[in-house]
């Protein structure tokens, strides 16, 4: 066979029988990687690459908040004003308590504690729905004063503030039809951001099953290392939208 | 065996059999083609799925043609071919262009090349494939429910306002679509770097890694812009809310430069894998190191970078400030050093080898020509005053027809007849392959010079009617398009027969000296029994003569 002409150092051969030896050990060492080592690498390398590409998704969006930020700046900030900066502090509490508990999982995998990373994938999942379940509060109120974009969106409360008791200066006609636009790309963003913690709560329990079943206690700790990666990008992501969305310029001129 | 032909060296027919045991035959069955992990498989799925979709692709460029022969528009009406060439784009683009050399040669070849038994994820390579067919089932759907009329760049506020189409449904299609190319990326860029082979430096590599590895940077940041994009349009034609569409408030320049800045970078994630393959060819079939292999290496990456910063000259008359057009323009032409740095360390490959004429050396030569025409036509459009002349005309379609059909299309067929033996075990018969390579190459130029002078003399694209005057160079190009069409038919043909009847053609039919020209053909699953250790450069010709003249002694 032509193979053996180019494999025919003695030092490879012995390299492929002891990753023979290792994939009796280990049943997650996939064959075509040369060690445990190597394969470890790969995935965390491949991680940071794919969060990569998540920055640029997320980039074009921070894009277009930036742009349009610019351009209808009164509309943008009568509209933040419509945020709730408690809901919205108590999400960042939340979700840095998540990111906290993940970090602890990553470390009780490492030093293979089995309880604890189920316990601390457990905590990390139920601060993640917990986020998701204000969110889904403060959505409902958009919904109830009529700030969803599309068909049934209402701007009569930025022409006429007062008459709905708020204290915001007024705006023209045309400006408050701009609002809009803040109100899409608050959806668009955090909405997409919402999304990605929903793919991860799910994750979440699937790792947890697997944690459960002792996968994770015996050194193979790169599925939890990587997802801790992942949640940690969608915690930071939050960390811009927070200021952009609900805390900027919120009382200009004043 | 004649002069011209010395590099081809096959085994003894009477005696040559395929290897028992390789990839193809491994495992039997469907379904274990449809649950493969294996990037050579993968591969070969690419390949039957791309193939099917450029033919689609192709039967709307003709339609197109049909209503173009006459200049009355009797064929369809103008929505209706709006439909066609919105089409045509669409899937030549997305579901033929941008996969093509990655998905197909890349994932068979890159592997091998560097020396490992498979990409990182294979997992991650099979979903891939699966996103590109439920991304092409998509843009069917879109096409077969009443079809798109926005052209493959979805301009806002014609996508999201104007029209009431599928447009919803394409770019969902064209979404998955990218994320099929998000991950064939990602594996590649981690394969390249954390899988080489013992002693594979990458400086050893071939230039084939190299540019995938360059298109790959692409491909993974440029993809998601174009994936978000798509959203807020989609988004926007559902809600009716305005991020692009004037009258709501929106800006369509935004768009504009959100998909520009993907699209733009996109062109090089189509040509800059073309480029790999004909790096390859020239330098085996001129049995030369190829010249300045360092610059080229450098040159693909380097296209990568700057390809991220020209996206505005596609928006010279859509109002960017004349100072940002000036800016754009002069990045525009920096581009052009790096591809010509290629052309100019190719020309010197050749001069210096001991050339033959196989046949993806013909398809080669064709691409050298085809995209330098199609390459500097585009410095002409880089250059301000000419662009807002030519832009809109057929003299854009015949730009972009030369480099993306005579560039990359050419250096597609160049590889795939190249690597053809390494994939099948067998070869293609010899006559009608050239014959095909000389058909592909004057049914393009007729097809597509034309054009050229139709822009200039002021027809714009997208009509599907046009001045009686201007009916005898559509008729030209429209004929030029009939031998075309043959032209890639031939292939089809032929190559299939040679699945079953093509000569044996042994491990190293071209005597070249890449990684996967030294294991059997077709590969067995694992590609190499023993990791193997390089200790040579790529294309060392001196290191394979050495080799051969081992094995003679050691095996006769
Ligand atoms: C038989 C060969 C082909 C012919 C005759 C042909 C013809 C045409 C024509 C006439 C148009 C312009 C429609 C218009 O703007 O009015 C067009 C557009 C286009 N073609 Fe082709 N084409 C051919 C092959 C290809 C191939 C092989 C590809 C890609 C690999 C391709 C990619 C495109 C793209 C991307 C567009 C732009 C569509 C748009 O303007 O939205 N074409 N083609
Ligand atoms: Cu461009």
């Amino acid at each position: 066979m032509d193979n053996a002409i180019v494999a025919t150092h003695p030092h490879t051969h012995e390299t492929a029988v002891a990753a023979e030896h290792e994939h009796v050990v280990l049943p997650q060492h996939r064959h075509h990687f040369e060690t445990k080592e190597q394969q470890r690498e790969a995935a965390t390398f491949g991680m940071w690459l794919f969060l990569l590409t998540e920055i640029m998704f997320f980039g074009g969006l921070f894009f277009a908040y930036l742009l349009y930020r610019n351009w209808y700046h009164d509309a943008f900030v009568v509209s933040s004003n419509q945020l709730s900066i408690p809901l919205g502090a108590a999400n960042t509490a939340i979700l840095i308590s998540s990111g906290f508990f993940m970090a602890l999982g990553v470390w009780a995998a490492e030093v293979q504690k089995k309880g604890l990373l189920v316990l601390f994938l457990v905590l990390t999942t139920f601060f993640g729905v917990a986020f998701l379940g204000i969110k889904a509060v403060e959505y409902h109120e958009k919904w109830e004063k009529h700030h969803i974009p599309g068909a049934h969106f209402d701007v009569s409360e930025f022409i006429n503030p007062q008459a709905y008791g708020l204290k915001e200066k007024p705006l023209a006609p045309d400006m408050a039809q701009k609002t809009q636009v803040f109100f899409f790309l608050y959806f668009a963003m955090t909405g997409m951001h919402a999304f990605h913690m929903i793919l991860g709560i799910g994750l979440l329990f699937w790792l947890t099953w697997r944690a459960n079943r002792g996968e994770f206690s015996s050194g193979y700790v790169a599925p939890i290392e990587n997802f801790g990666l992942y949640w940690h990008f969608v915690d930071i992501v939050w960390l811009f939208l927070f200021p952009l969305l609900y805390l900027i310029n919120r009382h200009p001129g004043s | 065996m004649s002069a011209t032909h010395t590099i081809v060296n096959l085994p003894d027919q009477r005696t040559a059999t395929l290897p028992k045991r390789n990839y193809l035959n491994n495992e039997d069955g469907l379904l274990s083609w449809l649950f493969t992990g294996d990037h050579k498989r993968i591969a070969i799925l690419y390949l039957i799925s791309i193939t099917f979709f450029f033919f689609i692709g192709g039967a709307f460029a003709g339609l197109i043609r049909l209503e173009l022969l006459t200049p009355q528009p009797d064929l369809v009406a103008s929505d209706t071919y709006n439909k066609f060439f919105s089409m045509h784009g669409i899937i030549m683009i997305f579901l033929f262009l941008v996969p093509s050399v990655p998905a197909t040669l890349g994932n068979f070849l890159i592997p091998i090349m560097i020396g490992a038994k498979d990409l990182a994820f294979p997992k991650v390579n099979l979903l891939s494939w699966y996103l590109y067919w439920i991304g092409g089932l998509f843009t069917m759907a879109a096409l077969v429910l009443g079809g798109v009329d926005t052209g493959w760049t979805f301009t806002t506020p014609l996508s999201t306002h104007y029209l009431n189409t599928h447009v919803v449904t394409a770019a969902t299609g064209v979404f998955i679509i990218g994320f099929s190319s998000i991950f064939t990326g990602l594996n590649f860029i981690v394969t390249i770097h954390r899988m080489r082979a013992p002693g594979m430096t990458w400086f050893r590599m071939p230039l084939f890694c190299w540019s995938n590895y360059a298109a790959s940077i692409l491909m993974v940041l440029g993809t998601p812009v174009l994936a978000i994009t798509l959203v807020l349009v989609a988004l926007e034609r559902l809600v009716g809310i305005g991020v692009f569409d004037p009258t709501k408030g929106g800006d369509p320049l935004l768009f504009q430069h959100l998909f520009w800045f993907y699209s733009h970078p996109a062109v090089y994630i189509m040509i800059l894998p073309g480029m790999g393959v004909i790096s390859e060819v020239i330098s085996t079939f001129s049995r030369k190191r190829v010249f300045g292999y360092t610059a080229v290496a450098f040159s693909s990456v380097a296209i990568a970078l700057f390809g991220f910063f020209v996206w505005a000259h596609h928006m010279f008359i859509m109002g960017v400030s004349n100072y940002s057009a000036l800016v754009f323009s002069l990045l525009t032409m920096l581009v052009a050093v790096p591809s010509a740095i290629k052309i100019f360390n190719w020309a010197f490959t050749l001069q210096k080898g001991s050339i033959t004429f196989e046949t993806p050396m013909l398809y080669a030569f064709g691409f050298l020509g085809l995209f330098t025409i199609g390459g500097m036509t585009g410095v002409f459009l880089g250059a301000l005053g000419m662009d807002i002349h030519l832009t809109e005309t057929y003299f854009i379609v015949a730009h972009f027809h030369f480099v993306m059909v005579g560039g990359m299309l050419m250096a597609f067929l160049a590889g795939i007849h190249f690597w053809w033996p390494k994939m099948t075990g067998r070869m293609y018969p010899e006559s009608l392959s050239k014959l095909a390579a000389v058909t592909t190459f004057i049914g393009f130029n007729l097809t597509f010079l034309p054009q050229f002078i139709l822009g200039y003399l002021g027809m714009p694209r997208r009509y599907h009617a046009y001045p009686p005057e201007f009916q005898v160079l559509n008729v030209l190009s429209t004929a030029g398009a009939t031998v075309l069409g043959v032209g890639y038919m031939l292939p089809l043909l032929y190559l299939g027969w040679s699945l079953k009847y093509g000569a044996i053609a042994g491990n190293n039919p071209w005597q070249a000296t890449g990684l996967e020209w030294q294991i059997q053909s077709p590969p067995l699953t694992e590609n190499f029994i023993e990791t193997p250790v390089v200790d040579h450069e790529a294309y060392d010709y001196e290191w394979l003569a050495h080799k051969t003249a081992q094995e003679v002694t050691t095996v006769g």
